[in-house]
């Protein structure tokens, strides 16, 4: 390999060609501050915060982009480079909201430790330019006068998952990011994914609170308030309490919970077995009966809505299962209040997820049955942190504890659904078991599973090769299904996840403060959820004795009339 | 003295093809289709000729360089943006003699083997457009654009006018690229240069109206008789566009070697009302601002860049001592404020905020602390923004900086010398 040798503050470095600046200084263990910078997503050297002396070039560099070349002499912190560093972030600053104190995103800001690392001590300038209103529209919250305009929401929108709601607009001090005709998020294309809010290094774009909603709730007498909890969030939650990323903290979130004030502390892992019940019935009734296939997962609801607004030729395809959490909130309000007597008007169903698209599902005029909607509020990861801080709970020092019957039993199927391929792993175990009428013991199916954008396999069941692929992405997603288009690959089943790496990753987790450890984040997640899977005693979700007895008390067969009333929905093109 | 340029301004019919020729137009192309294609670029650089939109880049090693890149489709693209203030020189070979500029392009054309061109012509010329349109369906009625020119079998090339919508940082090459692709004129991160990755992602001869249109007499005429016109660091001839407090404003034609005193005083007729001259902004809004006692100082790129100047696009502003240098500053910095691409933040931020501290100077209540920002981040500004344009807006500043000090001072202390500026706020200070 090509080495290119450089001086960097003094120091002699050797990296490959086409290094940056900013990389080779990373191996002398000198860490370059960068604002806009995001490897492979956002890269436009715009933001200026990086800038370098390079000896006998004119001007400065930004070092995020600026490839090394032999024998250069670089320095990074020198009085030239600190005054413009200087300069340039009270630039940001002042025109940034500076309400930091109330900001949610407080101390996690990467703004605020610029600032604090750069010596950024008073603002010297006075006035503002107004960027707009804030947009609370839909789930995702915009706030044009926090941000800082740095384009990564731009970019991971379009280029990660391949919506491109939003864009810049204006030019010079009056620049903003907004939407198309500066409408509202919710007007617009936008699926709610909340990757925008992930990689927002300030308070610019958030979710939705919907806390005190859940306060409200628990404090009426008159209600009786469940709730449930993505799989994913347990592997994640930790991470706002000093845990570490992947750790999981079921036992203490359940007690947490508990303490909250919820009547009862169930399972989205318990619905997500129920779904696997009804889709892989669904995939076995549409293969043998010639239904239209692929079948494509419709668990994401952030996937739902980019297929309901940019590929109308697949609606068909998308299964008629709800997803985990609308099962959930479908039998909350019908079988759990027959089996313990409660008025299913009064209870109020909670979701915790890691997901701000699931506030968007559950205010789907679809999602409802017999006019009781499914879901009565929906909180992320961080909202549920949020609150179990304000009610003064030390929640490293819980004790853990059990979920409620009769909707907290789970297998470790229903556990990886979080996981990029788990839904599809967790279906295969099923199937598989169903067509051969046997209970397998290979269950692993590896081939799904990672961190790749498309995942492909093909499965010999009972004689059968079922050709499956997982996409990890919305932006993957559009990849798999351009290529079935024009006709360059087929499958029977696909799996399709909003967010890449899953539910694991998605808008409502806990902000990852040092973005270049997100791979290593995710992937701890994904493993905390393997972990849970080994560690079951039940690990096929049609053994889950809570779902065998919630069929032959009440559903009656997968896909049948009631299962279809309750646990089935439909899609429109948008 | 021989024209170049201007020659043929207001003698011929602009879009009639057959006047030109009779002009002696297209003879350089004729020629350059009997040389080989290193030779006619060896022309080029025996020539000295500089790019004339104001970076001054040797034409001759960048179509040498261009030319040595393999890949292809190669584009020829021609910056007619003209969105310098106080610059309107491409705005006469466009109206009175746009077939100079074709030629060139075509002459570009042929040994790039570059098979489609585009002008890009500001929005505000939209009667111009028109002639320049003209003139290429005219060109191409007669077989000098189009397919087999000349009769030459293989040698196609078509040209495109597209218009400019009002942005002046489309006249930065890798943002008028990109605007020419449809997109927001925003710069580029560069490398990759032009040459090697941009109209499309593809090798592109960019140039200056001004700077194509020297390429056909080059040729015609020989690169060392180009050369020995200029001076020795500057070949050729240069139109100069005077404007402001001076009797006849207009644009010249100018050999190399003249001295600003001489353009301002002879061709320009001298001050407006006996004024004094207070102070030469040359280049363009983005220019340096000097006093008279620098007009001495000859036309020509190296002499200009040993005083610290640059000539930039060709902009003579002459200012005279009735207006005040804080107010004149001020002005030009609410120019690149609203012309700002908004991309980086020095550049966006920083125009915003040098207006702001500006205004407290008008109004009579800046500070010390403000005027020592203001040259900390103009300082900044021109070492870290994106691109030319936040590089170099802060260049009048700093130059009005250095010769006029005093009468900042004097801002700060609630004075104006020239009576100009209102020190709204100085009592309420």
């Amino acid at each position: 390999m090509d080495m290119i040798n450089l001086k960097i503050d003094g120091f002699d470095v050797s990296v490959p060609k086409n290094t940056t600046i900013l990389e080779a200084a990373k191996q002398l263990n000198i860490d370059i501050p960068t604002l806009c910078f995001m490897k492979g997503v956002n890269e436009p050297g715009s933001c200026r915060v990086c800038v370098v002396e390079v000896a006998g070039w004119r001007g400065l560099h930004p070092a995020c982009v600026t490839k090394v070349s032999e024998g250069i002499v670089v320095k990074t912190a020198t009085s030239t480079v600190r005054e413009a560093r200087k300069n340039i972030l009270e630039l940001i600053m002042a025109n940034h909201n500076r309400e930091c104190l109330s900001c949610p995103r407080n101390l996690k800001c990467e703004l605020q430790t610029l600032c604090n690392d750069n010596g950024i001590d008073a603002i010297p300038y006075e006035g503002k330019v107004d960027k707009g209103c804030l947009d609370t529209s839909g789930p995702i919250v915009r706030d044009p006068n926090k941000c800082v305009l740095c384009g990564r929401c731009v970019s991971v929108c379009s280029k990660i998952q391949d919506v491109s709601a939003i864009d810049f607009a204006f030019r010079g001090a009056h620049m903003t990011v907004t939407t198309a005709y500066e409408e509202g998020l919710a007007n617009q294309e936008c699926i709610n994914c909340g990757q925008c809010i992930k990689i927002c290094p300030v308070g610019a774009l958030q979710e939705r609170d919907d806390t005190e909603k859940v306060w409200k709730a628990l404090e009426n007498p008159e209600l009786h308030v469940v709730v449930q909890t993505a799989p994913a969030v347990r592997v994640a939650l930790g991470e706002e309490f000093g845990f570490a990323p992947g750790t999981n903290v079921e036992g203490e979130m359940v007690t947490a919970l508990r303490r909250l004030g919820f009547n009862k502390v169930f399972d989205t892992n318990f619905s997500a077995d129920l779904t696997i019940i009804e889709e892989g019935n669904e995939l076995i009734d549409r293969i043998k009966n010639g239904g239209k296939l692929p079948l494509i997962t419709s668990c994401s609801p952030g996937w739902i809505k980019y297929c309901e607004h940019n590929y109308h030729d697949f609606i068909e395809n998308l299964s008629s299962c709800k997803s985990p959490q609308q099962m959930f909130g479908a039998i909350a309000k019908s079988y759990y209040p027959i089996k313990t007597d409660v008025d299913p008007k009064s209870v109020f169903v909670v979701s915790v997820m890691p997901c701000t698209a699931k506030k968007y599902e559950a205010d789907r005029e679809e999602m409802n049955v017999d006019g009781l909607k499914d879901i009565d509020a929906v909180i992320t990861t961080r909202e549920l942190a949020k609150m179990i801080r304000q009610a003064g709970i030390k929640f490293a020092e819980l004790e853990n504890s059990k979920q409620d019957s009769i909707l907290g039993t789970y297998s470790g199927a229903g556990t990886i659904f979080g996981n990029t391929g788990g839904v599809m792993e967790a279906a295969l175990r099923t199937v598989a078991d169903k067509l051969t009428g046997k209970s397998l013991d290979c269950i692993e199916y590896t081939a799904v599973r990672g961190l790749d954008g498309i995942k492909e396999a093909t499965v010999n069941i009972a004689d059968m090769e079922i050709k499956v692929a997982v996409a990890n992405g919305t932006g993957n997603a559009s990849k798999l299904l351009d290529k079935i288009r024009a006709g360059e690959a087929n499958y029977h089943f696909i799996e399709v996840m909003g967010c890449e790496g899953g539910c694991i990753n998605g808008g409502g987790q806990p902000i990852i403060k040092d973005k270049s450890t997100t791979d290593a984040v995710k992937t701890a997640r994904i493993k905390g959820l393997y972990d849970i899977d080994v560690s079951c005693e039940k690990r096929k979700s049609h053994e889950n004795p809570e779902i065998q007895k919630l069929y032959s008390e009440y559903l009656g067969e997968a896909g049948g009339h009631k299962a279809h009333k309750l646990l089935h929905t439909h899609y429109t093109a948008r | 003295m021989d024209k170049v340029l201007s020659a043929r301004f207001g003698k011929i019919k602009p879009d009639s093809i057959e006047e030109y020729i009779q002009a002696g137009g297209y003879e350089g192309l004729k020629k350059t289709m009997s040389m080989e294609h290193l030779d006619a670029i060896e022309e080029i650089k025996k020539a000295n000729l500089f790019g004339r939109g104001g970076a001054a880049y040797p034409t001759g090693i960048k179509w040498e360089q261009a030319y040595a890149i393999q890949r292809g489709p190669k584009y020829m693209v021609c910056n007619a943006d003209e969105g310098e203030p106080g610059t309107f020189k491409d705005k006469h070979i466009l109206s009175e003699d746009p077939f100079e500029l074709i030629e060139g392009m075509t002459i570009g054309a042929y040994i790039m083997g570059a098979k489609e061109g585009y002008i890009y012509i500001r929005g505000e010329y939209a009667a111009i457009q028109k002639i320049v349109k003209s003139a290429i369906e005219n060109a191409k009625k007669a077989g000098y654009l189009g397919k087999n020119i000349l009769g030459r079998e293989g040698f196609d090339f078509e040209l495109k006018v597209v218009s400019g919508a009002g942005a002046y940082v489309c006249g930065e090459n890798t943002a008028l690229v990109e605007s020419i692709e449809g997109k927001t004129g925003r710069p580029r991160q560069k490398p990759p240069y032009i040459k090697n990755c941009g109209l499309y992602q593809m090798p592109t001869i960019l140039n200056n109206v001004e700077t194509y249109s020297c390429i056909p007499w080059i040729i015609k005429d020989g690169g060392e008789k180009f050369s020995s016109m200029g001076t020795e660091f500057s070949g050729g001839t240069k139109l100069m566009c005077l404007s402001g407090n001076v009797n006849n404003r207009g644009v010249y034609e100018i050999p190399f070697g003249t001295t600003l005193r001489e353009l301002i005083f002879n061709l320009g007729g001298g001050m407006k009302d006996g004024r004094k001259l207070k102070f030469v902004h040359l280049g363009g809004s983005s220019g340096s601002c000097f006093p008279e006692s620098m007009i001495d100082t000859k036309i020509c790129y190296y002499d200009l860049k040993k005083a610290g100047f640059s000539l930039g696009s060709g902009a003579v502003l002459v200012v005279d001592d009735t207006h005040c240098a804080v107010d004149y500053l001020k002005t030009v910095m609410e120019f690149f404020e609203e012309e700002s691409c908004g991309k980086c933040t020095p550049c966006r931020e920083g125009n915003h905020r040098l207006v702001e501290i500006l205004d407290k100077m008008t109004e009579g209540t800046a500070t010390m602390a403000d005027f020592n920002k203001m040259k900390s981040l103009a300082q900044t500004m021109k070492t870290t923004s994106f691109c030319g344009l936040g590089q170099s807006a802060p260049m009048p500043l700093i130059t009005l900086v250095k010769y006029f000090e005093e009468e900042f001072l004097e801002h700060i202390n609630g004075k104006c010398r020239a009576g100009v500026c209102s020190m709204s706020g100085k009592a309420g200070k």
